[in-house]
């Protein structure tokens, strides 16, 4: 029933065409949304996609999360143990104050301090051992080791104005605690928008909460002049909402329109489909750790997944590509590395592989297990693009060589609480690397977990290889982009041999907007406005 | 009546307390809200910090407890994703949910019951037929997909109203409406009246089915004997006996309206409590939906009780019966 409500929208959306918009309001449905307008509060999706339009970081990530200028314009490695940015002249913030080098220390110092954040931009800042300003437009960072993701994580946090947040004298940065600072300001400061200023390309003007944010454009702004004199964003979670809302004129761009609907609303000369590759990787992780196993039966409690070669029967097993094309509609592009190939770290030798069930079974054969096992695979079902079916493809792929495959799927809330207490043998998850490229994915999900390194984060499969270890420590202590590159690319190279992790394919992230605009896809998925222009 | 009122008080406080106890450990047993809150690129240590501000490295009993102080000095918890203390944040969108449920209501009023009273009166005519029938859909037809056809309808198809949010708003003594305004009265009318559509259909029956009843009654006779005008007949002798049943069940379904116009709120982003319950769920913000539960039992209990008190102003015998008790 529910398909046919949609073909009944699409065709009375063809009929009606497109109504005129004024052109100066531009009105977004996001799909979720952020829980503060404090840059410094959530490290999550929606909150730092919302934060580039106010908020503007040291450096950028363009659209494929390629280091850019921003507002540093540029950075020197005196040694490995020291950057130095130079900041841009002139940039002011929204209420006219200029932007020196001492709001940026005022960032660092309340990033630990933001009260009760429940994921906290901390760790981007933690590997600094000082950050000074020798003057008003450098800063100066020095680490305890070559830590060569620093460009990565200052790109991940906006710089908020000292004065707007109440202090007014100068600011020394000490990692234990900043002194001299009376207070700072509560996350609520920022919704009131009394202290959301920053430099970003649009002001804060109203945050509704559960209905709009608006903002307007930044007349002062040092780069290329926003489109748009106001922007006003909507939270519209249900996504057959979000797609009515566009076809009735009422939004003039939406994130996730829903994979059923994309096919009519490419059809649609109202509706303008843009689409771009996305960093996020959909893959699925072994236990290389329970013996027994908690989802696999028939095996007399041994583990399979610690053989190599049940590993690499399972990988040959699966048939990407037609997981791609059939369940998926062509949004999503093959993947055998962790990130894909415009990212750095991507050894680009290593090619996709073709499925061969044959050499599946034999492989399964030799590992002792010619009649298979059972397995139960982990999916959550509302948290990927067809997680639960691409889980049940898997399945059956699984099925066909042997390994009698169930899929447990639930919804995203209780699927984590349960894959982090490492309830499942094998689990569906998805991956979506910053701008670290490679080194990303790599030290989350297969490092050996290290609480003390801040290595294995996200190694809920709990693998440990000291092989790999080794190659993604090297590439974390060298600041020489192409040794750092290099190493990354032996330990991906480790990793695909290894067959210590299944990834699937990379998603391709779709946006609806109204016939005439156009954006550019960011691969971190993050919906920008600011890129949301007239199509010609 | 202040025995009476004490003694609801009492049960109410009573069912909240148990509503809130299963509710706590019901999502604790769910899972752990800091997996979805937290970066996953966060390493192990940031996590742990982090499950440890939030107080949620504690024992269950221990969380238990820590919120049964919380509760004593009428503090519900602050909520883990927005930082805001939880029964703030629900009254901050209660005002949006509240005008949406008082327009459902008058629509189902001033709709239903006229409806229902004129098939009623009149079984036979063509028109009866139709608006029994209409009830029948309204009955039958799941809430999600009456409201996807009144968005298709009138705001894709006719382009005459929006398709959803809330609009502007003005304030009145310092609460945001929408009703004030043109903009806002145009984002009101979809998701009242999807939110009306049950409740319409339910009034068109029980006013239907009293009209029946009460026109045969020996009084309406005699009035229309007397040579009362129909007008009379109808809009007094009549309507003021079918109002009975139709205040209990509205009374019943205001609450229901307030507390699980969830749907509705959903399909049409109405910045609500209703989107913001199903919002708290999923991210498993355990202080936001457990302060949710408990108010909103406070609320089914004190309509109930307005309820009771109507009743009495309607039938003087329940007044008389409430007087000795």
């Amino acid at each position: 029933m529910k398909y046919g409500i949609w073909t009944l929208a699409l065709a009375t959306g063809l009929a009606v065409g497109s109504s005129a918009v004024n052109a100066e309001t531009l009105t977004a449905g996001f799909a979720s949304e952020p829980s503060s307008v404090d840059p410094l509060y959530h490290n999550l999706g929606p909150n730092n996609a919302l934060r580039k339009h106010m908020f503007e970081a040291l450096v950028g990530e363009d659209e494929n999360l390629a280091i850019v200028p921003m507002l540093a314009v540029s950075w020197s490695n005196p040694d490995p143990l020291t950057w130095e940015f130079k900041l841009r002249e002139g940039v002011k913030f929204h209420d006219g104050g200029d932007f020196t080098s001492r709001d940026f220390l005022y960032t660092a110092c309340r990033i630990p301090n933001v009260p009760n954040s429940p994921s906290s931009m901390a760790g981007f800042t933690k590997t600094a051992e000082t950050i000074t300003a020798p003057d008003s437009h450098t800063i100066r960072v020095t680490t305890a080791a070559p830590y060569p993701l620093l460009l990565s994580d200052f790109a991940s946090f906006g710089v908020v104005s000292a004065s707007a947040n109440g202090h007014d004298g100068p600011v020394t940065y000490s990692k234990d605690g900043c002194e001299g600072i009376a207070s700072y300001p509560p996350s609520e400061d920022y919704n009131s928008g009394k202290a959301a200023i920053g430099t970003g390309p649009f002001k804060f003007a109203s945050f509704v909460p559960g209905d709009r944010i608006t903002m307007t454009r930044n007349d002062g702004y040092w780069g290329d002049k926003p489109y748009w004199d106001e922007i006003v964003i909507r939270p519209i979670t249900n996504s057959g909402a979000r797609v009515a809302a566009l076809l009735a004129g009422d939004v003039d761009i939406i994130e996730k329109p829903p994979v059923q609907d994309l096919e009519r609303l490419k059809s649609d000369p109202a509706v303008n489909v843009v689409e771009g590759p996305s960093s996020r990787v959909i893959y699925l992780h072994f236990d290389h750790e329970g013996e027994p196993s908690p989802g696999i039966t028939g095996t007399n409690d041994k583990n399979p997944l610690k053989d190599i070669r049940v590993r690499k029967a399972m990988s040959l097993a699966i048939d990407r590509k037609l997981i791609v094309d059939r369940i998926m509609g062509g949004q999503a592009v093959v993947a055998r590395q962790l990130v894909p190939d415009f990212m750095r770290g991507v050894d680009p030798e290593i090619a996709l592989e073709e499925p061969n069930a044959e050499e599946a079974k034999r492989l399964l054969a030799e590992a002792g297990y010619p009649d298979g096992f059972n397995l139960v695979l982990g999916t959550p079902n509302d948290r990927y693009i067809n997680d639960s079916k691409i889980a049940q493809a898997v399945a059956q792929m699984f099925t066909r060589v042997g390994i009698k495959t169930e899929i447990d799927a639930m919804t995203a809330s209780v699927f984590f609480s349960r894959r982090n207490g490492y309830e499942f043998s094998l689990y569906l998850a998805g991956w979506g690397a910053s701008g670290a490229g490679m080194a990303s994915p790599l030290r989350a999900l297969v490092a050996t977990q290290n609480k003390d390194k801040g290595l294995g984060g996200t190694n809920r499969g709990r693998y440990s290889n000291a092989a790999l270890d080794a190659e993604i420590e090297a590439a974390l202590a060298t600041v020489d982009p192409a040794e750092h590159d290099a190493a990354l690319r032996r330990a991906s190279k480790i990793v695909v041999d290894d067959v210590a992790i299944l990834p699937l394919h990379f998603e391709v992230t779709p946006w609806a907007l109204r016939a005439g605009l156009t954006t550019t896809p960011r691969a971190d998925q993050h919906t920008v406005l600011t890129t949301v222009r007239p199509a010609n | 009546m202040l025995a009476y009122l004490i003694r609801r008080l009492g049960q109410s406080f009573l069912v909240m307390a148990v509503m809130a106890t299963i509710v706590f450990f019901g999502l604790y047993m769910v899972g752990n809200p800091i997996d979805l809150l937290i970066n996953p690129e966060d390493d192990l240590a940031a996590q742990e910090e982090a499950i440890r501000r939030l107080g949620l490295d504690q024992p269950v009993y221990i969380q238990f407890l820590q919120f049964l102080k919380g509760v004593a000095t009428g503090n519900l918890g602050v909520s883990f994703v927005h930082n805001t203390p939880a029964l703030e944040l629900i009254l901050s969108r209660l005002p949006a949910t509240l005008e949406l449920a008082f327009f459902a209501m008058l629509f189902a009023v001033l709709i239903g019951i006229p409806l229902g009273m004129f098939a009623g009166l009149y079984p036979k005519s063509p028109g009866s037929r139709i608006i029994m029938g209409g009830s029948i859909i309204g009955f039958s037809t799941p809430n999600f997909w009456q409201g996807l056809m009144l968005i298709m309808l009138f705001a894709v198809f006719w382009r005459v109203l929006p398709s959803g949010g809330r609009g502007e708003t003005t304030e009145l003594f310092g609460v945001p409406v929408s009703f004030l305004t043109l903009d806002g009265l145009k984002h009101l009318i979809l998701p009242a009246l999807n939110l009306a559509i049950f409740k319409i259909s339910l009034v068109i029956r029980l006013s239907r089915a009293g009209t029946a009843e009460v026109s045969l009654q020996d009084y309406v006779k005699y009035a229309r004997a007397r040579g009362l005008s129909e007008k009379r007949v109808v809009g007094v002798h009549i309507l003021k006996n079918i109002l009975i049943p139709v205040v209990t069940v509205l009374g019943l379904e205001l609450g229901n309206v307030i507390a699980f116009a969830v749907v509705t709120e959903t399909v049409f982003a109405w910045p609500g409590i209703g989107k913001l319950l199903i919002d708290s769920i999923g991210l498993l913000d355990r202080p936001v939906v457990v302060a949710y539960m408990m108010l909103t039992v406070f609320m089914f209990v004190m309509i109930n009780f307005f309820v009771d008190m109507a009743y009495s102003m309607l039938d003087p015998r329940i007044r008389i019966k409430a007087g000795k008790a």
